[in-house]
């Protein structure tokens, strides 16, 4: 490595540091003012790759081979996208500004499922390749090394697009309304400020600029349906570095960032004392480091404060008392059927396969539920504790050699440590920062286990995991899976009867009491940390149950079992079954993985489908569906 | 700085002892210095301005705050133990009680679960996963809620009570590990002025017959001089008087750091 090379990549960092720092400024301003964590951002960000490319295509035959032709298209982009945004305030946001952060974030999600699928119907699944900048082309040399002369230019547009920030925000009297909004909101709505106006225009101005991200990032990026979560999560990581709700924070993060990944590049594989380490492949977890080591270290976030504490109480807590959930005898006549239906099902062999998920993320959502309603942490992370477990009982099975049944004695226990090493840092923190560190630390998992191939078998995965020969043999006259079918059925019915009856005991209510008032809990002698660590390690033991029973069902495991989108999917299966009932996340469960199961068999647009419903949930049932249930049973109940 | 302390009228044995007592927070000295005592089975009450560094004593008491310097005996004299350094459930364990200036209790919960949590607590069963909470030391919370006036809301839940209500219950959490010292941050704020004689006469009795110590902090003057055996006046941080309810009141500097009313009542 010569100094050039490493000081091209480092400018090729500052590079990317600006688009990334672009839609984090987004989508810090929409926190700080709405105290809305936009999951749709991403999608913002992607549209705004998509309309650049029809934008660019429309003005190339007008303006033929000039620049103005791509900053034209860049501008229109930005509008449209800003627009849009305006758009998704009034029809949606402006609706949910009173209901919880979960719920705020349940339909921002809906809506980035809605858009991915906008996006696909509108441009299609293909790669869509940007354009050349006229006069941007080719490369300047820097010592001797070319350098991109388009990138050059990008390092040039983010500062620029922050001082235009800072002047906006700090001379204008729209600016310095955002900023008491971001400091006090309530405060800013008593002093008679039309909040509603100041809202819909800040998350134009918010999603504008993660508009303007993605027309930036065109010519470097081909348009395509898979940018709108790596955005997100990015994004997401440089606000929480920088500090929720700080621009020069967002801005100091994302060069760090960028910073710290072209250094991983640069630096290649080190040898040291025999040991060689390669450090590009760092680059997959580096920004979800960097978060870790400045979360542990610094809480609120580089250049972040502790916010407002609201005056009032918004939302009242709900009361999860045993009087709301059914009595035993429906649950156990449901456990009856269930036991007997690989007979009854027998001529439709498939019905016991897709219970089998069902299962599976039951538990899943479970686990989930128990550190999320009672424990009042929303871990955004917990798919690394399914795929822990998953991978535990594998290489249990297959370095081993030992049977099956130890590997799903053992393979949970993987879920248990990492739960045992995640927890004690994550309890720690709350709210937004507890959500990003669990994210961080299942993208570290995800990575380890993507990129440890000796172990693992990286992207591949491994397969061949198959039950034992007694659970995979025929049981007569029952579906094929049947003996496996009651395996996991059992087991599945036994640990979620467990964590009810643990949240029903003492632990259960020391739980919620850290939940319900921190300070009152503390000085009547509860240790909330300890209690929540370990909570995380129950959630995370059954959860890694949950991640065995879903290998030995499929045969094989791939990275994608511990991927952003597995824990999503967890918290819509949480959140769609509402988190007030205990029953919420079975029913949740059963829902998504049924919805996703036949509209993803049947229907090109099932993402759009499935955001469709999450949003009328949200918006007319904002109890989730058990809510549903027992707004039926009790009329009489406000 | 000690103030015309009447040390001769406290004939009773010490239970916390506060010397030299410090805290400021920046550039602001919001404590500097303050002594006092509280005895054993006495209401005291500490009073001042806003900004008089009540508060901050309360919490270094408390455990919330760290204090810069001085140090806080909980015990008689003979073998106390030393409170500065140690975590507000420490300082639960040694028998510490406190209600808030905002009544915190569990929102979710019912009223005798809130009740149940601290026994529970104070029995270290709180890391007990099997047997369902709702059964245990049942007896016991019921008899404190009836104490506090509360027995027939038991099973409601306590976000649908009045305030004055949820001041009672965070009364009865208060008690639940039978403190030798409660300490009641403004316990009458926010409530009307009936109610804050009912709350006021219902701690005094229930203090009085458990042998509990009480110090507390109020701004209404006629809960002080009706309920306080001794009152310690604050004001910039540091004790400008203390003693009997009647010398207090007729003390100059009293009427001084308050001043604009002349009078205090």
């Amino acid at each position: 490595m010569t100094l050039a090379s490493l000081l091209v990549q480092l400018l090729g960092g500052l590079a990317g540091a600006s688009t990334l720092f672009l839609t984090s400024a987004g989508l810090s301003l929409i926190f700080g003012v709405t105290r809305v964590v936009n999951f749709a951002h991403g999608s913002l960000f992607m549209v705004g790759v998509y309309t650049a490319w029809t934008a660019g295509q429309w003005l190339r035959p007008i303006l033929p081979g000039s620049a103005g032709g791509f900053w034209l298209a860049v501008l229109l982009s930005t509008v449209v996208v800003a627009a849009l945004g305006a758009l998704l305030e009034v029809l949606i946001l402006r609706r949910i500004y009173r209901a919880p952060e979960l719920f705020q974030l349940l339909a921002t999600f809906a809506v980035a499922l809605v858009l991915r699928d906008g996006c696909l119907w509108l441009w299609g699944p293909e790669d869509l390749l940007g354009p050349r900048v006229p006069g941007l082309t080719g490369a300047i040399p820097v010592l001797g090394m070319p350098f991109p002369r388009y990138d050059a230019a990008l390092i040039a547009i983010g500062p620029l697009v922050l001082g235009l920030l800072h002047l906006v925000l700090t001379r204008t009297r729209f600016g310095i309304l955002v900023r008491a909004a971001t400091q006090d909101r309530e405060m800013v709505s008593a002093l008679g400020v039309a909040e509603s106006r100041l809202f819909t225009s800040v998350f134009a101005i918010g999603a504008g600029l993660a508009g303007l991200a993605g027309a930036l990032q065109l010519p470097r990026e081909p348009a395509n349906l898979g940018l709108d979560l790596p955005a997100i999560s990015d994004a997401f990581v440089v606000v929480v570095v920088g500090g929720l709700g700080s621009l020069p924070g967002a801005f100091l993060a994302a060069l760090l960032i960028s910073l710290v990944k072209a250094a991983c590049i640069a630096l290649g594989t080190v040898e040291l004392g025999g040991f060689s380490f390669a450090f590009p492949r760092l680059t997959l977890v580096a920004e979800f480091l960097v978060m870790a080591i400045v979360l542990v270290m610094r809480p609120y976030g580089l250049m972040g404060r502790a916010a407002a504490a609201p005056r009032s109480l918004a939302t009242t807590l709900p009361a999860e008392n045993a009087a709301g959930a059914p009595g035993r005898w429906p649950w156990g006549l449901l456990v009856v059927g269930l036991i007997l239906l690989p007979w009854l099902a027998a001529g439709s062999p498939y019905t016991t396969v897709v219970l089998v998920d069902v299962f599976c993320f039951s538990l899943f959502a479970m686990s989930l539920f128990f550190i999320m309603g009672p424990g009042g942490m929303h871990s955004f992370g917990h798919a690394a504790y399914f795929g822990l477990g998953a991978y535990g009982a594998a290489i249990v099975l297959k370095a081993s050699g030992w049977p099956m049944l130890w590997a799903l004695l053992l393979g949970p226990l993987g879920g248990f440590a990492g739960a045992l090493i995640f927890g004690w840092f994550s309890v720690r923190l709350s709210g937004v920062y507890l959500a990003m560190l669990t994210l961080a630390f299942s993208q570290i998992v995800w990575s380890i286990i993507y990129q440890w191939d000796d172990l693992t078998g990286g992207s591949n995965g491994l397969t061949g995991l198959w039950p034992a020969p007694w659970l995979s043999a025929q049981v007569p006259g029952a579906t094929a899976n049947a003996a496996y079918y009651l395996l996991t059925l059992i087991c599945v019915a036994i640990a979620v009867l467990v964590l009810r009856r643990v949240l029903d005991a003492p632990f259960g209510l020391a739980l919620r009491a850290g939940r319900d008032s921190p300070q009152r809990a503390e000085s009547i002698g509860i240790n909330v940390h300890a209690v929540q660590w370990a909570a995380f390690c129950v959630a995370g033991t059954a959860a890694g149950l949950a991640g065995v029973l879903y290998a030995f069902s499929k045969g094989s495991i791939s990275p994608d079992l511990v991927h952003v989108g597995r824990s999503i999917d967890g918290l819509v299966m949480v959140l769609l079954g509402g988190v007030e009932a205990l029953a919420g996340p079975l029913i949740g469960a059963a829902a998504f993985t049924l919805l996703q199961d036949t509209a993803g068999r049947s229907f090109d647009y099932w993402r759009a489908a499935t955001g469709v419903v999450m949003l009328l949930i949200v918006l007319v049932f904002p109890q989730g569906l058990a809510g549903l249930f027992r707004m039926r049973r009790r009329p009489s109940t406000t | 700085m000690t103030g015309q302390a009447t040390h001769s009228t406290l004939s009773r044995t010490v239970l916390l002892s506060v010397r030299g007592l410090a805290k400021s927070f920046g550039g602001v000295q919001a404590v500097r210095g303050v002594d006092f005592e509280v005895g054993a089975g006495e209401l005291l009450a500490l009073i001042g301005p806003n900004g008089a560094g009540k508060s901050t004593c309360f919490n270094m008491i408390n455990g919330q705050i760290r204090p810069d310097q001085g140090s806080i005996r909980l015990g008689n004299p003979d073998h106390s133990k030393e409170l500065v350094g140690l975590t507000p459930r420490k300082v639960w364990r040694l028998g510490v009680g406190r209600t808030f200036q905002i009544a915190a209790v569990f929102g979710s919960m019912s009223v005798i679960e809130n009740v149940q949590m601290a026994l529970l607590s104070h029995a270290r069963e709180l890391h007990e996963f099997w047997r369902p909470a709702r059964a245990q030391h049942r007896a016991q919370a019921l008899e404190l809620l009836d104490a506090v006036g509360l027995a027939d809301q038991a099973t409601l839940p306590v976000a649908t009570l009045a305030y004055g209500q949820v001041k009672a219950v965070e009364l009865a959490v208060a008690l639940a590990n039978q403190p030798r010292l409660l300490l009641m941050d403004e316990p009458t704020a926010g409530m009307a002025p009936a109610e804050r004689v009912a709350l006021m006469a219902l701690t005094r009795r229930l203090v009085t017959e458990r042998g509990t110590s009480v110090l507390f902090t109020e701004h209404s003057m006629d809960v002080v001089f009706a309920f306080a055996d001794r009152v310690v006046v604050l004001a910039r941080g540091e004790v400008i008087a203390q003693g009997s309810v009647t010398a207090v009141r007729q003390d100059p500097r009293v009427r001084e750091a308050y001043f604009g009313s002349g009078r205090l009542t």
